[in-house]
């Protein structure tokens, strides 16, 4: 047996030649394949690693043995284990003359090091010799290095050798040096930007595969600047065109397309060359015409040229005829069976719909169908198509949709793309106030810390100001339904900070001001909020101040408050807090409770966070404080930028930086400490309520912030202002409509101004446009109330139709009254357009008739499968990917082959293992099974692989044992 | 530009890693957890596209193929087309197969040199050097017949041999 075992062994080194590694190496991996767990895997290799340390430093090791231990190291490193005491041996290999043990050492040390190791210096040197040897594989290798270990200041020792290479005799490295070289401008462009020219000159090789991967380099360089490149556009077109009509070898052939990667490259350099220039997509437009009329649509790759032609047309200037003939593309892609083509077709929609909006309407099905799939690619994809069309009047459903998808994922960082793109959404587009808060409430509760904090002061700001409506009777109501949603919102366990931060505010603000609830009910809530395990102190903070304002306006309203026990405990352990901004708080809330009504009134007015602070920069009102001061005596003062040249004892810091460049010494010990980076908690004060709808979570507004309205005080004062202004503008205008924004755009803060007390005064100008404004919005809710419900019964369906949607709401902002008059009408056709239009795209799909790669199943020539494929009608055809993967796939090859077209030369081509294996798998894909097929031709293949796999012991897997099974036979 | 080949097995074993910008070994291994993490939740019959903003970075996107016990794997940025990547997987193994006559996991375990060879031949520098694997595996015989050749000299002790390069 043991024997036996060795002969395997042998048989399996043998099989490959100078390839194979020693036994040791097997019995490595078999161990490794063997291993039960991380633990013991970790183990095995620690032991290995531990015995090529001791054996690599061992002097004398032969040179065959060496190479080997060097890819075991490679292996090693590869499981994640650190091989670095390996590294110089590595470099030392590649300063050997042999050319096995010099690749192997390249390939070893392009693993090990990064460009700015020190060990490359001392290849550097190797590298320059060997990019002059007269065997180019040896220079091909030292190119390879060049691309992975070269870095920016070792560029110029090589740069002249690589330079030198473009003139290569052979063709393999003049195709690697232009690489290189495209390296090097990657990594900095500054050192090869007098080469550029030869790029140009490589254009014109004649070899296509050295023009092919100039077109790499070239791409990188119009990418950074277009317009030098614009004389390049005839010899792109006529290379193309050369290319399309497969003027090239047959070698660069690939699966019946004539050069796929070139015309790619090719096309993705037009599109950038095209891009605003009529002119220049003039040359192009014929040659994409024929691209797209000849585009072989049964393989991937020439899908893959298609969609590039439609990224291209919709890059350059419009032509109808082109938008047509991409928008025919995109709708076969979107029509395919195959998810990949799917996912293309979405994304060229994507692309499409930004030159004409139309193109989206007859896909609607496709796209809703795209939206409920179980793929989660092809979903985002189409979510980000969605966002593209949004507009106010869908966001209810797209919104809608993400939301639900947001709750449903656990990666976080899609959750915060989603949810940015929901808030964006619904800032720019929403239809109503209600609806706004509602979808703002579900983004922060599934989202919750994932959201900037930028929206949630948004948020606040919206419900304390409303839209800027004059409106009162609509805008306390708002306030009391976003109440109403957060008292209710409350009773949920584990809320994210920052939407706790947002609830408290509110109740604070609003939460007794329509009377409906006890002051003593909010102030319970609040209590629990604060008592919640995962409390922090942001919320805290938010929690007693909302406390506080609540009291004081109870006691405003002349009303006795009486204290809370939980509330009272919660004070207590405030004023002891370590957090001083929260004591602080908790002080105020205590000296607040103290006071008689007028005192608090004036200190805590009611509704008072639309006020503007008025903020005297240069401090006028001290004027008199200061001269008074002087004239007794007092010295001036004098501001800090002047004052560096005194040697006072508070300056520290300029002793100290004295003191350091006089003693040349630096102790570290003496530095000053840093300014503690952007503090968390925003302070929230008594007498300014604004501070906390604006808490700048910047480290100029801090606590100052309170004194400086209390008793105006010198530093906080103007950063104080600074801070508030910031917020103030930008804000507005994100908000509102467009329309609102851009008439009121510098206005915006001056609205703000005018509020007082809830009290809006507003000029004749500004409320004329508001009317206006309302008008409209009045009418949409109802409009939209309409479109909601029909696109409810539209999206949730799986024959949804926006279509119709869509078009109805073009017409809506014309003929509103129209529409308000037969919403009964509309609603009632609707679910028969929308079947009526579902009915017929079923049969489309099979009428398509296009030749995807389900007709390759139908074609295909192997007898069983006639029989079995031939009679049934198959009406929704396999995809591919079930092919390869919803079966247990019997061999690697076969599952591979399935993509590939099986007619032509490529087919020819297969050696007859692979076709069998080809058979193999579409039988089983059918779901019978064809025992006698699964013998494979190659017996001693075969065998000898089983031999191996048994005596080595490595099943890779246990979910796929089937693997040895049919290599056996 | 590609950015990374990665290889590896069902369970999530990494047979071939190659990151055409540098990453330490720690970082390939936790990048390589995580795109398996990304390729085991995903069922059979959806789409090979996969975007890996939240592991490689914005704008990158990756396709992988799933065969027999193998994930092949390729990272790249918005500069290439995600069909066109595909097809060089196929490229990849095609050329595989060939050499190994019915490739399987094994091989590719026991000639990870072999494969980087390969690899090396298809992809260069993170650019698509050739996708003809008749050619690749022409230039990969060359390299081994060439190898062969002189390795009979790596016999001949080092200072023999040091004169015959000379």
């Amino acid at each position: 047996m043991e024997q036996l075992k060795t002969i395997g062994r042998e048989l399996a080194i043998g099989s490959h030649g100078g390839w194979g590694q020693s036994k040791e190496f097997l019995d490595l991996v078999k161990s490794i394949g063997e291993a039960r767990s991380k633990a013991e895997e970790d183990r095995i290799i620690l032991r290995e690693v531990e015995s090529l340390r001791r054996r690599i430093a061992e002097p004398d090791v032969p040179r065959r043995k060496m190479k080997e231990y060097i890819i075991r190291l490679v292996y090693a490193e590869m499981l994640g284990h650190d091989a670095s005491f390996g590294y110089i041996h590595a470099v030392k290999m590649t300063h050997d003359d042999a050319l096995p043990l010099k690749r192997t050492g390249y390939l070893a040390v392009t693993l090990f090091l990064s460009e700015d190791h020190d060990l490359i210096i001392l290849i550097v040197n190797t590298i320059q010799k060997d990019l002059r040897s007269d065997n180019y594989l040896v220079v091909c290798a030292a190119l390879a290095a060049v691309c992975k270990l070269i870095n920016e200041e070792t560029i110029p020792a090589v740069l002249p050798q690589v330079v030198e290479l473009l003139t290569h005799p052979k063709e393999a490295v003049r195709k690697k040096a232009v690489m290189a070289l495209h390296r090097f401008y990657q990594r900095s462009p500054a050192s090869v930007s007098h080469l550029v020219s030869n790029f140009r000159k490589r254009l014109c090789d004649n070899d296509p595969g050295v023009m092919g991967a100039t077109l790499c380099p070239l791409f990188d360089l119009i990418c950074a600047d277009v317009n030098s490149y614009k004389d390049l556009v005839i010899s792109f077109v006529g290379i193309l065109k050369q290319v399309a009509e497969r003027r090239l070898p047959k070698t660069y052939d690939y699966h019946q397309m004539a050069a796929p990667f070139i015309q790619i490259k090719l096309l993705k350099i037009l599109a950038l060359l095209g891009n605003g220039d009529k002119q220049a997509s003039g040359h192009m437009y014929n040659v994409l015409g024929d691209i797209f009329r000849k585009c072989e649509q049964s393989s991937n790759i020439g899908n893959a040229v298609l969609y590039e032609s439609i990224c291209c047309v919709s890059s350059i200037h419009p032509n109808a005829k082109l938008l047509e003939a991409a928008a025919e593309a995109t709708s076969k892609f979107l029509k395919s069976d195959s998810h990949n083509l799917k996912y293309m077709g979405v994304d060229a929609l994507g692309r499409l719909i930004r030159i004409n909006p139309d193109i989206a309407e007859e896909h609607q099905l496709a796209v809703i169908d795209c939206l409920e799939d179980p793929d989660d690619t092809l979903k985002r994809k189409t979510f980000e198509l969605l966002y593209k069309m949004t507009k106010s009047t869908n966001v209810e459903v797209i919104v809608g949709r993400m939301i639900e998808y947001m709750i449903n994922i656990s990666d976080n960082h899609y959750k915060t793309e989603i949810a940015s793109r929901c808030v964006e959404l619904a800032e720019q587009f929403a239809p109503t106030n209600e609806w706004f808060i509602q979808t703002m409430n579900k983004v922060f509760e599934h989202a919750g810390d994932l959201v900037n904090v930028r929206v949630a002061h948004n948020l606040m700001r919206l419900i304390a100001e409303g839209f800027g409506e004059d409106d009162e009777g609509a805008e306390s109501q708002l306030r009391s339904s976003a109440v109403d949603s957060y008292l209710r919102i409350l009773g949920e366990p584990k809320l994210p900070s920052l939407f706790l931060q947002v609830i408290c505010w509110v109740l604070g603000e609003y939460g007794t001001a329509d009377g409906k609830y006890p002051s003593a009910y909010i102030i319970g809530k609040l209590c629990d909020v604060t008592e919640a395990l995962l409390c922090d102190d942001t919320v805290k903070a938010y929690a007693i101040s909302a406390i506080l304002k609540i009291c004081a306006f109870e006691i405003a309203e002349g009303r006795k408050v009486e204290m809370l026990p939980e509330c009272q405990s919660l004070i207590d352990e405030l004023s002891t807090s370590h957090s001083t901004d929260l004591q602080q708080r908790a002080y105020e809330l205590q000296a607040l409770l103290c006071l008689e009504s007028r005192a608090v009134e004036s200190v805590m007015p009611l509704d008072a966070s639309c006020e503007d602070i008025e903020i005297d920069k240069n401090l006028t009102f001290l004027k008199d404080f200061v001269q008074q001061s002087i004239e007794n005596g007092a010295t001036p003062y004098i501001p800090e930028s002047e004052r560096s040249g005194m040697s006072n004892v508070s300056n520290f810091k300029s002793q100290y930086q004295h003191e350091a460049s006089s003693h040349m010494l630096r102790f570290e010990a003496y530095e000053l400490p840093r300014p503690s980076p952007a503090h968390v908690i925003p302070q929230v004060s008594v007498p300014t309520p604004i501070a906390d709808l604006f808490p700048v979570p910047e480290t100029t507004c801090n606590s100052e912030t309170s004194q400086a309205s209390k008793l105006p005080s010198v530093a906080g004062a103007s950063s104080a202002a600074h801070g508030i202004k910031l917020h103030l503008d930008g804000v507005q205008r994100r908000w509102g409509r467009p329309t609102y924004s851009s008439s009121s755009g510098p206005s915006s803060t001056t609205s703000t101004e005018k509020t007082t007390n809830g009290v809006t005064h507003i000029d004749g100008v500004g409320s004329q446009s508001r009317d206006k404004l309302n008008e409209s919005r009045r009418q949409q809710p109802e409009v939209s109330a309409e479109k909601q419900k029909l696109a409810a019964s539209l999206f949730g369906g799986s024959a949804g139709k926006t279509e119709k949607k869509a078009t109805s709401t073009q017409r809506a902002p014309k003929g509103n009254t129209r529409n308000a008059e037969r919403p009964g009408a509309a609603r009632s056709r609707s679910p028969e357009t929308s079947k009526e239009k579902a009915a017929p795209s079923v049969p489309d799909l099979l009428d398509l008739g296009e030749p995807n790669p389900t007709s390759t199943t139908i074609v295909d020539p192997f007898k069983q499968l006639e029989g079995l494929v031939g009679p049934t009608p198959m009406p929704s055809p396999l995809d591919n990917s079930v092919k390869t993967s919803g079966f247990e796939t019997p061999d690697l090859m076969a599952a591979a082959y399935t993509d590939l077209p099986p007619s032509g030369s490529s087919s020819g081509s297969l050696s007859s293992t692979t076709r069998d294996m080809y058979s193999v798998d579409k039988t089983s894909n059918t779901a019978t099974s064809v025992p006698s097929i699964k013998k494979g031709p190659f017996p001693q293949d075969s065998l000898r692989k089983d031999a191996r796999a048994r005596q080595v012991g490595v099943t890779p897997t246990g979910n796929n044992p089937n693997l040895f099974k049919d290599l056996l036979g | 530009m590609i950015r990374a080949v990665i290889v590896m097995n069902t369970q999530g074993k990494p047979r071939l890693l190659k990151f055409y910008e540098f990453q330490p070994p720690e970082k390939q291994h936790e990048l390589t957890r995580s795109v398996f993490a990304v390729l085991s939740g995903r069922p059979d019959n959806v789409s090979n596209f996969v975007e890996a903003d939240a592991i490689f970075g914005p704008g990158t996107r990756l396709v992988y193929k799933h065969l027999a016990t193998l994930y092949f794997v390729f990272v790249f940025d918005s500069c290439e087309n995600e069909l066109a990547m595909l097809d060089l997987i196929q490229v990849l193994v095609e050329t595989l197969d060939r050499c190994f006559k019915n490739v399987c996991e094994l091989d590719i375990v026991f000639n990870f040199n072999k494969m980087h060879t390969i690899l090396d031949e298809i992809i260069f520098g993170g650019q698509v050097l050739e996708t003809s694997s008749e050619r690749v595996l022409k230039a990969v015989e060359e390299i081994s017949r060439l190898e062969k050749s002189s390795s009979s000299v790596s016999f001949v002790p080092k200072s023999v041999s040091g004169r015959f390069g000379r």
